[in-house]
């Protein structure tokens, strides 16, 4: 990332004893970037979401949230910046608008405003006809949707996520989904951990993979597709013409072809080859029935990195036992 | 290294809030009536007493609260057994009970110092009780009022509001040290369970230990036993001993205050009793100042424990 980064990272240590949580890791995120660490459970995400929130002690490195140290200048990183936890919790005996109130009153915001910022909050994450309901009755999927409605109201520039999906049917992921692309749209920075792969990949810009307390891969999806298991991207092509799999092998970025049935091939490719493969048949008078590409998951990368590096599982392991 | 900011900042919101919980609270009203109903018992029977027996008492408004008629124990005995359990009931869930909702790392997550949360709790409860005091006692001065009706001379007045004071520092510190146990514990039941064990030991069986411990550690003299006496080396170590028990530095300071002939908590010898008036009342600084001692025992107490607390949750992790 360019000078533009919000969350600057480096070497960021946290020990609790002899146990090391974080592991001297390096990133940053950049102004509305959504960026995305991944990982299984006690990888150390929640310990680093923490650590830039001021809300534990760093034991080792530097961070630098929005340009404040939340260390030494925990208030004014913590005005800034908005953190749903994992499975967050809200006053039950409360009503939704009446919660937002407490936290608006906390940040500081006067009357008027905070009716107003609490009242657009709710409106936007789709609350506001239940804003006067008490918030034992929600389902879960409305309290992740309330904590979102907290962070917007507090105008944050930055927000930090910790497991947003976990737990949600996939009706309500897709909602939470929805709301934090819209935060991207309004330049603020998401940073969102996980292990649910498959969810996250569709709106990280960029994602970072947790291991025993270390980010083992850092990049964009198809970046670490590249990476991890080569050509990363899969074309499925169906279509009709002689000799059509002998041209489409002349493509460049593309590494193999294979027959999977009769008419239906499959390209292995560096990068998306879709328009080319496309226009190859064209050229030929073939007729083209189906054309599809599938992206690299970023389960496959997981899973392949993980195999091939058994070292690294071992560890993960004995922390996971621990 | 130095913090920016204030450590108070958001203080009041979070009192505020606490205030409003508590206030609402089905908890607290049960709790309120339960004294009620006691207040108003033990004072109707005081006052029954009263017009029975005492009829020339210079100070008879503040017979409302110690004069008792069998069964009934007297209004300061409830109260000093009440007023634990009120502390306790309104703060053993503070702390542990956002950890359990998981709305704490949401609230720190706030601009916010740890400390206001945990200072806007403490105070948040004790101005609680604070209020729940004061009615009370607004109550048992207009029901003495009602049945005896005499009213009650500046001085009385004086020292029934000491007295009120005092109720509530000792409150404080069943809260702090509620507050510190609902900080140690995660589950809310375990800290209710130890607070309220504390509580019990240091209301039954601390007074039996002491004087038990006493007479281990400086054994009667048998000279002293001879001629019918205590031992006054057993004696002031039983005294000690007791006196770390926060119920028992109440019933001493109760006492001063409410009875203004007492001359001396503990053993008195003969030579400090030359040329005093026995019987005669003391005036309410001399009240104050023998039971001095007491009232800032309970004061330090109450920040002793709450500093701990403090530290503690310092230094807690936030993540459930």
């Amino acid at each position: 990332m360019s000078g533009d980064s919000v969350i600057e990272a480096k070497n960021l240590t946290k020990t609790y004893g002899q146990a090391v949580a974080v592991d001297h890791i390096s990133f940053s995120v950049g102004r509305g970037e959504i960026f995305g660490l991944l990982g299984p459970n006690g990888a150390g995400k929640t310990t680093t979401i923490l650590m830039l929130l001021g809300l534990t002690d760093i034991s080792g490195g530097e961070v630098s949230v929005l340009g404040f140290n939340p260390a030494r200048e925990p208030l004014s990183v913590k005005r800034r910046v908005g953190y749903l936890p994992d499975t967050v919790g809200f006053y039950d005996q409360l009503t939704a608008a009446d919660n937002l109130r407490y936290t608006a009153r906390l940040i500081g915001f006067r009357f008027n405003e905070r009716e107003k910022r609490i009242a657009e909050a709710l409106e936007r994450v789709g609350l506001a006809d239940s804003a006067n309901h008490h918030v034992g009755t929600y389902s879960r999927g409305m309290r992740q949707r309330l904590g979102l409605a907290e962070i917007l109201m507090k105008g944050a520039q930055i927000a930090i996520l910790d497991e947003p999906t976990s737990g949600l049917d996939p009706h309500a992921t897709s909602e939470l989904l929805g709301v934090i692309r819209r935060f991207k749209a309004e330049g603020v920075s998401v940073l969102l951990s996980s292990h649910l792969l498959e969810r996250v990949q569709s709106v990280c810009d960029r994602v970072a993979l947790f291991s025993a307390g270390r980010i083992a891969l850092m990049g964009t999806v198809p970046e670490l597709g590249r990476e991890v298991l080569g050509a990363g991207y899969v074309v499925d092509i169906e279509a009709e013409g002689a000799g059509l799999a002998e041209r489409l092998t002349l493509i460049p970025g593309v590494s193999g072809v294979e027959q999977t049935g009769i008419g239906k091939l499959r390209l292995h490719a560096d990068r998306d080859v879709r328009p080319e493969a496309a226009a190859e048949v064209v050229a030929m008078h073939g007729r083209l029935k189906y054309l599809g590409v599938e992206e690299p998951s970023l389960e496959a990368i997981y899973n392949h990195y993980f195999d091939s590096k058994p070292d690294e599982a071992r560890k993960e392991g004995a922390l996971h036992a621990a | 290294m130095r913090r920016e900011g204030s450590a108070f900042n958001g203080l009041g919101v979070v009192m505020l809030k606490e205030l409003a919980d508590h206030l609402t609270s089905i908890r607290f009203i049960i709790l309120e009536l339960i004294v009620m109903l006691i207040a108003v018992g033990t004072v109707y029977v005081a006052t029954q007493q009263i017009k029975d027996t005492v009829a020339e008492d210079p100070f008879l408004f503040l017979k409302f609260f110690t004069t008792s008629r069998e069964p009934l124990p007297s209004f300061i005995f409830w109260l000093s057994l009440l007023v634990p359990v009120m502390a306790i009931g309104l703060t053993f869930d503070s702390v542990n009970g956002e950890h359990n909702r998981r709305t704490l790392s949401r609230i720190l997550s706030q601009p916010i110092y740890r400390d206001a949360l945990l200072f806007g709790k403490f105070l948040g409860a004790l101005i609680t009780l604070a209020i729940a005091l004061v009615v009370l006692w607004l109550l048992v001065i207009g029901l003495g009022l009602l049945i005896i009706g005499i009213p009650p001379g500046g001085e009385e007045i004086a020292r029934a509001f000491v007295f009120l004071l005092v109720t509530i520092v000792y409150a404080g510190v069943w809260l702090s040290l509620a507050l510190l146990f609902s900080i140690m514990f995660r589950s809310a039941a375990t800290a209710a369970l130890a607070t309220l064990g504390l509580w019990l030991f240091f209301y039954v069986i601390w007074p039996v230990l002491a004087s038990e411990l006493a007479t281990i550690i400086v054994p009667p003299d048998p000279r002293y036993a001879a001629l019918g006496l205590q031992t006054p080396g057993t004696v002031v170590l039983e005294q000690i001993l007791s006196r770390l028990s926060p119920s028992t530095l109440f019933g001493e300071i109760v006492v001063a205050i409410l009875d203004p002939t007492t001359r001396a908590l503990g053993p008195i010898y003969l030579s400090q009793l030359q040329g005093a008036v026995l019987g005669a009342p003391l005036p309410l600084a001399a009240s104050v100042l023998i039971a001095w001692p007491q009232i800032v025992g309970l004061v330090a107490t109450t920040i002793i424990l709450f500093v701990i607390g403090y530290v503690i949750f310092q230094r807690q992790e936030v993540r459930a």
